[in-house]
Formats: structure tokens, C-alpha cells, sequence
């Protein structure tokens, strides 16, 4: 199935899917920001991307082998998040939905809170309030909920004066994670209305990655999503997701000119889910292999990896990252499978702030329960 | 926190007595701009309460006084009010959320009960959640659809919100201002009828704690439990029974989540006779958990079965109908001839 987007020529795509550096004419005005990036930063790049997928990879094994409940991959998608994340600044806040997995280890967070959330241990799995998770929210699995909290969250930087300043280095932005099915709801609608009456310091990254579960984009929307956003007054553009350069671009750009106090900045990145919407999915029942392998052949890393060679990047290069990704996928599936199950009582804490009667007679009766029971609940 | 209150208390002082008679909704402005005086984090959120005051002029003079970036006239959108407050929360505000009618609260349940409800929860105790949704709720203005209902039990179901209604100015003064302070989200269902109804609020001495229910009347033949609006109702029917030698205890719950159940217990253990009284529809309701709980922790002081008055199971009628819909003393009345008669 063709995208309602692909013949266009308002893309900003840097990178042709043969890994040739070819500009489109919507990329020109983003040449500049790539000027910016050194051949760590391009290294660095590619190393996001294998590390995230080969996580992604681990992640749906533990799920097979029963470790973890749920899994959503991002197989594919590599490039929207880390061009996207590269491009944020450390005082920036990122609101995520719940697949930007290289989103979260690019700022910082720990892989093992992921799998921590979707082992079903945790609802949570890190703490954004500790700068060491560098202001990555938790995710949220109410479609289009953390927008609304985005927004609210950068309006906060207005009010306090934040943003707009004229320094960079300091001025703060917010930037918030959404899928093609999402744009549908209510709160990315209103999100967006709030954005533009409040001209917030803020960015909404789109990962249009063709599909919600097994309802194609055109059933969200007739009209390129990006152009629906500039309809709310929106500085919107359109970029091809599975090229990591364009997407760093013009993420770069477009949350410097939010936190400039430009206004709400939209992108749309077109981008595919090559894996299931989650493990309990099974995309063959609405997608055809053809287009499949149409995206596959679009493959982000693959792509980048192209152009990294014919950069010069040596053949040791691309041995040590996937080594390095195996580690710290082999890592990760090490202290996961040494996640222990939760005390029963946690979830009687942080209900409320402090002690609730209801709360404290329901956990101290299930104590005297589970105590009265022989042997315990272990049993 | 009660050094804070009391310190800009003794500045209010000063210029005026600690006792002034006003009407609940002066009450709660006054309450507002207290809040708003004591912490720059505190903002007010809603449709038509900047310039205008709010529909019911709860907040008016606010904006002025304020400003446009404490007094926000957001977009008409009431998730999007709610979810961008829970952003403003995590970003350090206090925001005050004005649902303009009970009945459109809805468009943001979503933002209420499966975000703003669970955060800190989710976070492990990490994030605080202090937000404050104002609902003027309840009938007897005669209004339109959407504009006369009471749907507390909703966000009483809900684990992680706080629901709170006063029924005095007093209570109103202070209830708001605890609320606002309080780390945990709370809806505050404000009863509208009673809006105007004037009280005595007392600057100078902290209310009762927050989440505290109340014996407002004393009697010994039956206990009439009530929230918000209904609770002058309620003492009207005390007052009546009294002339035909009947005595009435009535309370006033305050808090419906958490319930305060001590008072209401110890008042049953006296009278072994209770009736609540809502204005809600009966069926799952605040009412019947009242009437759950009694009969599981007062089951032999109970010389009746508990008794629920209630608006009925239907959508709240047209404004011509609300008298037969809604409770009122004699319907009170008539259950505490029932329990007597048991
Ligand atoms: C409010 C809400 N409705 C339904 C769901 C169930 N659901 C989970 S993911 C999903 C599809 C989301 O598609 P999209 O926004 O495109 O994001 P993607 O999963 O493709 O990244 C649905 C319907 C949900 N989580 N939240």
C-alpha cells in the first residue's frame, strides 16, 4: 500500500535508501545543521541505532522464553529516535508513549527499567525526577495522554521563564512522542490547541510508522498528518524517519526554534514498524510481505551504515559496536532475569502521599491473611 | 504549613475581624486569593474565569489582582485542562482547576482517573501530584441538562484522589486552602445551590482537620448523614422532626474520600437508627458505601436498616421536575418515620 505521503516532495531526507548522501530540495535549508556534526557524533549515531535494535531483539526473545509479559519492538524505527534524541539538549524534558526505547537509553535511563516495566515488576521502571534519567517522563500507555502533560509541562517553562531567553545552552524545551494512531485522539488534538495559545517551547515528534496495531495511517487521516498540525498553527514538517541524518536535522532545528520561543514545532517522521505492534501481535494477518520488504529495504541502519563506510568508517568500527550492543543486550537480559517479583504490600505504598485508612486496614488485613494461611502466600 | 496559613492570617487581621458573615462563594474566593498570596506556584485554570469571574464569579477579581499567567482563560477543553495542569504539576505548579458545570467534567475523566489519579503512584512516590479540580455540583438552580448533577461517586471509586465538599463558608475558606496545599490531587465538589448562602467564616482558626466528618447537629433518635448541599437539608428536616419531638443527629461528612467513619459510627452506636442523604442517584453510591460500611462495623447498634435517600436512578430530569427528583426534608422525613417505625 502506498502512503498517502510518498510521491510528495516536501520530505527533508538527506540520505537516499542506497546510503548516497543526496539532499531533497526540502533538506536544503537543514544543510547548515549537519555542519555541526562530527565523525563521533556520526559514530555515536550508528551505535544508538544497533545497540537499540539489538536490545529490541533481546527484548522480544526474554518475551518468547516467558521473562517478560510484553514487549514492543522498535525494530525499524531507529532512526526517528535517535536522530530526534541526539538532537535534544540535557536540559530538555522528553515525554515519551511506550517504544521509544533508544529515546531512553540515549538519555540516560537504564534498559533494565524498561524491561523492569514490561516484566511487570514496576509501573513505572525509573525515576524521571533523577537528573541521571535526564528528564525522560515514564512511559504512558494512554494513547495521546502525555501530551496534554507536555504542553501543560511547557507552559511551566513560560510561565518561569525558561525559554526564549536567547541562550541555548540553558533555554529549555519539551518534546513529546506519539504514533500515527494517536494523532486521532482527543488529547494530541487538544495538546496541540494549548501549544499554540500558549506558544509553547515545544516540539511534538510524530513516528508515523504506518500502522496503529492493524489500522493503516490513511484510516487516521486523508490529509499528511504534518499539514493537519499546521492547520493548529503549528510550524510543521515532514521528514524521512528512516534516515538518521534528516531526522537529527531537523529535530536540531526545530527545538532550538521552539526553545527560542519560536512557538510549537511539529514533525512528522515517516518511519515503519517492521516488527509486531507488540509480542502478542501477529502483523501477517493485515500487512502484506510486499510491503514489508519494501521498508526493509529502506532499513535505517543499514542505510546509515552505507554512508559511515564510504565516509571511511573502518570494517574494525562496525565489529566493536555490534560486540558492544551484544554486551549490553546480554547485560541486560542477565539482571532482568535477576529481577525478583515485588513485595505484596508495595502496592499499598505512595496511593496517596500519606497514611489512608482505607489502605492501611486493606494491607494490614492482608498481612493477618496471608499470615493465618499456612505457609504464606509463597505457597 | 499551619505556620504559613496562621502568618498571613495575622497580616488579614489587621485590616479586618477575624469573623466576617459572607456567602460560600465570597468564602472561596477569599480562600483562592489566600492560597494564591502565600505561594507563586498556585494557578487557577478554567474557562471564563479570568476577566469574568467564573460563571458563578467564584474567582472574581482574581485576574486582576493575579494576572493572566495565574488566572489562566484556557482553551475550551476541559481534558485539556486537566492533563495540561498534571504537566504544570511536574513542572512545579499548584494548579486549580474550574470545571464550569458537574456535568462536564466528563471530557477530561480520562486525564482524572487514569493519569492524574495514578502518578504517584506510578513514580514510586518520586512525583507529587498537587492538583485541585473545583466542580460546582448539584441542583436546585433550575438549570439546564448537564448543569444540576452530582457525581462525586465516580471519583470516590477512583484509588489516588481525594474528594472533599464542604457545606458552610467556614469549611469552604479553609477546605479550598487545603486542598490546594495538599501534595495529592483532590476534586472538590462545591455545592452550588448553597452558593450563596451566608455564613460565618472565621480567619483566624484553622477549620477542622481536612479529612474529618462532623457532627453539625446533636440528637438521639436517628442520624442523618449528609455531604454538601444536602447537609442544610438535612438540619431543615432535624429541625422540623424537633417540632413533632423527634431528635435528629446530623453529620456532615466533609471528606468522601477518605470517609472519616468514626463519627459516623459513634453516632450510630447512640441513636442505632441511620438515614443517609445525597442528592446523587442511589444505586452504587457514597450512600450505600456508608450503609456497607455501618452494617459491617455497627451491625448491633442498628435497630433499622440503614435507610438511602437519594435522587432517583434516572438522568437528572428536566428543570421542571428536579423538586420530585431530588430529595428534600420531607423525603428525609419520611425515612426516618420508616426507620423509627422498624
Ligand atoms: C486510549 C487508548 N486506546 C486504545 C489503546 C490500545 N492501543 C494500544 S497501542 C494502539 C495503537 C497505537 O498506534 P499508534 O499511535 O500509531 O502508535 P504505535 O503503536 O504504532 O507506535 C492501541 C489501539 C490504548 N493504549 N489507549
Amino acid at each position: 500500500m502506498a502512503s498517502v505521503n510518498d510521491t510528495q516532495n516536501f520530505t527533508v531526507r538527506m540520505l537516499a535508501a542506497d546510503g548516497t548522501f543526496a539532499p531533497s530540495p526540502a533538506a536544503e535549508k537543514y544543510l547548515p545543521v549537519l555542519d555541526g556534526l562530527t565523525d563521533d557524533d556520526h559514530q555515536q549515531f550508528y551505535r544508538d541505532m544497533v545497540v537499540t535494535r539489538t536490545l529490541d531483539v533481546e527484548a522480544t526473545n526474554l518475551q518468547r522464553q516467558g521473562q517478560l509479559a510484553l514487549w514492543p519492538p522498535s525494530h525499524g524505527q531507529e532512526a526517528a529516535q535517535v536522530g530526534s534524541a541526539r538532537a535534544s539538549r540535557p536540559q530538555d524534558t522528553i515525554f515519551p508513549s511506550y517504544r521509544e526505547h533508544a529515546v531512553a537509553l540515549i538519555r540516560g535511563v537504564d534498559p533494565l527499567g524498561i524491561l523492569a516495566l514490561y516484566r511487570g515488576v514496576t509501573l513505572g521502571g525509573w525515576d524521571p525526577t533523577d537528573p541521571a534519567n535526564g528528564n525522560f517522563r515514564l512511559y504512558t500507555l494512554v494513547l495521546g495522554a502525555q501530551a496534554l502533560h507536555a504542553t501543560g509541562y511547557a507552559m511551566g517553562t513560560t510561565f518561569r521563564g525558561e525559554a526564549a531567553t536567547g541562550d541555548p545552552q540553558t533555554d529549555k524545551a519539551t518534546m513529546v512522542y506519539f504514533g500515527d494512531g494517536s494523532t486521532s485522539e482527543g488529547d494530541v488534538n487538544e495538546s496541540m490547541i494549548f501549544a499554540a495559545s500558549y506558544q509553547t517551547p515545544q516540539v511534538f515528534f510524530l513516528q508515523n510508522n504506518q500502522w496503529a496495531i492493524s489500522v493503516p495511517v490513511e484510516r487516521q487521516s486523508r490529509t499528511p498528518l504534518f499539514q493537519r498540525a499546521a492547520g493548529f498553527g503549528l510550524d510543521s514538517v515532514h521528514v524521512d524517519g528512516n534516515d538518521v541524518l534528516a531526522s537529527y536535522a531537523v529535530s536540531r532545528q526545530h527545538l532550538e526554534n521552539a526553545r527560542g520561543g519560536h512557538g510549537p514545532q511539529f514533525i512528522e517522521a515517516e518511519t515503519y514498524r517492521v516488527g509486531a505492534h507488540t509480542t502478542s501481535d501477529d502483523p501477517t494477518k493485515y500487512r502484506t510481505a510486499d510491503e514489508l520488504d519494501s521498508w526493509v529495504a529502506r532499513d535505517p541502519i543499514a542505510r546509515f551504515g552505507t554512508w559511515l563506510r564510504a565516509q571511511g568508517a573502518p570494517d574494525s568500527f562496525f565489529g566493536e559496536v555490534d560486540a558492544e550492543a551484544k554486551d549490553i543486550a546480554s547485560d541486560a537480559r542477565r539482571r532482568c532475569l535477576e529481577l525478583t517479583n515485588p513485595d505484596r504490600d508495595q502496592m499499598f505504598d505512595f496511593v496517596y502521599s500519606d497514611d489512608h485508612p482505607l489502605i492501611v486496614e486493606q494491607a494490614e488485613w492482608l498481612d493477618a491473611y496471608e499470615e493465618s494461611m499456612e505457609g504464606g502466600a509463597e505457597q | 504549613m499551619t505556620d504559613t496559613l496562621q502568618g498571613q492570617t495575622e497580616a488579614h487581621e489587621q485590616t479586618q475581624p477575624a469573623v466576617t458573615t459572607m456567602p460560600m462563594v465570597k468564602a472561596l474566593n477569599a480562600g483562592l486569593r489566600a492560597a494564591m498570596a502565600d505561594d507563586d506556584n498556585v494557578l487557577l485554570m478554567g474557562e471564563d474565569i479570568g476577566p469574568l469571574g467564573g460563571v458563578f464569579r467564584v474567582t472574581e477579581g482574581l485576574h486582576a489582582e493575579f494576572g493572566g499567567s495565574r488566572v489562566l482563560d484556557t482553551p475550551l477543553a476541559e481534558s485539556g485542562i486537566i492533563g495540561t495542569a498534571i504537566g504544570l504539576a511536574m513542572n512545579g505548579f499548584r494548579p486549580v482547576c474550574e470545571i464550569q458545570f458537574d456535568g462536564f467534567v466528563f471530557p477530561g475523566f480520562n486525564q482524572i482517573t487514569t493519569q492524574l489519579a495514578k502518578l504517584t503512584n506510578k513514580h514510586t512516590g518520586a512525583l507529587q501530584m498537587p492538583v485541585v479540580i473545583r466542580i460546582p455540583y448539584g441542583g436546585h438552580i433550575g438549570a439546564v441538562e448537564h448543569h444540576q448533577e452530582s457525581p462525586e461517586t465516580y471519583f470516590a471509586h477512583t484509588p489516588g484522589l481525594r474528594v472533599l465538599s464542604p457545606s458552610t463558608s467556614n469549611d469552604a475558606y479553609w477546605m479550598i486552602q487545603e486542598a490546594i496545599r495538599s501534595p495529592d490531587p483532590v476534586v472538590f465538589f462545591e455545592p452550588k445551590s448553597r452558593y450563596w448562602q451566608k455564613g460565618e467564616v472565621d480567619t483566624s482558626a484553622h477549620g477542622a482537620p481536612l479529612h474529618s466528618s462532623r457532627v453539625v447537629r446533636q440528637g438521639s433518635d436517628a442520624t442523618i448523614i449528609a455531604h454538601g448541599a444536602m447537609v442544610t437539608t438535612a438540619l431543615q428536616a432535624a429541625e422540623l422532626a424537633a417540632d413533632e419531638g423527634i431528635s435528629l443527629e446530623v453529620v456532615d461528612l466533609r471528606s468522601i474520600s477518605p470517609i472519616d467513619f468514626e463519627p459516623v459510627l459513634a453516632s450510630v452506636r447512640k441513636t442505632g437508627r441511620l438515614i443517609v442523604a445525597q442528592e446523587a442517584s442511589g444505586f452504587v453510591s457514597v450512600g450505600s458505601e456508608i450503609a456497607a460500611t455501618v452494617a459491617e462495623r455497627a451491625f448491633y447498634s442498628l435497630e433499622a436498616p440503614v435507610l438511602r435517600v437519594s435522587g432517583f436512578d434516572v438522568p437528572f430530569p428536566a428543570a421542571r421536575l428536579e423538586n420530585d427528583f431530588l430529595p428534600d426534608a420531607d423525603r428525609i422525613l419520611e425515612a426516618v418515620d420508616r426507620s423509627l417505625a422498624y
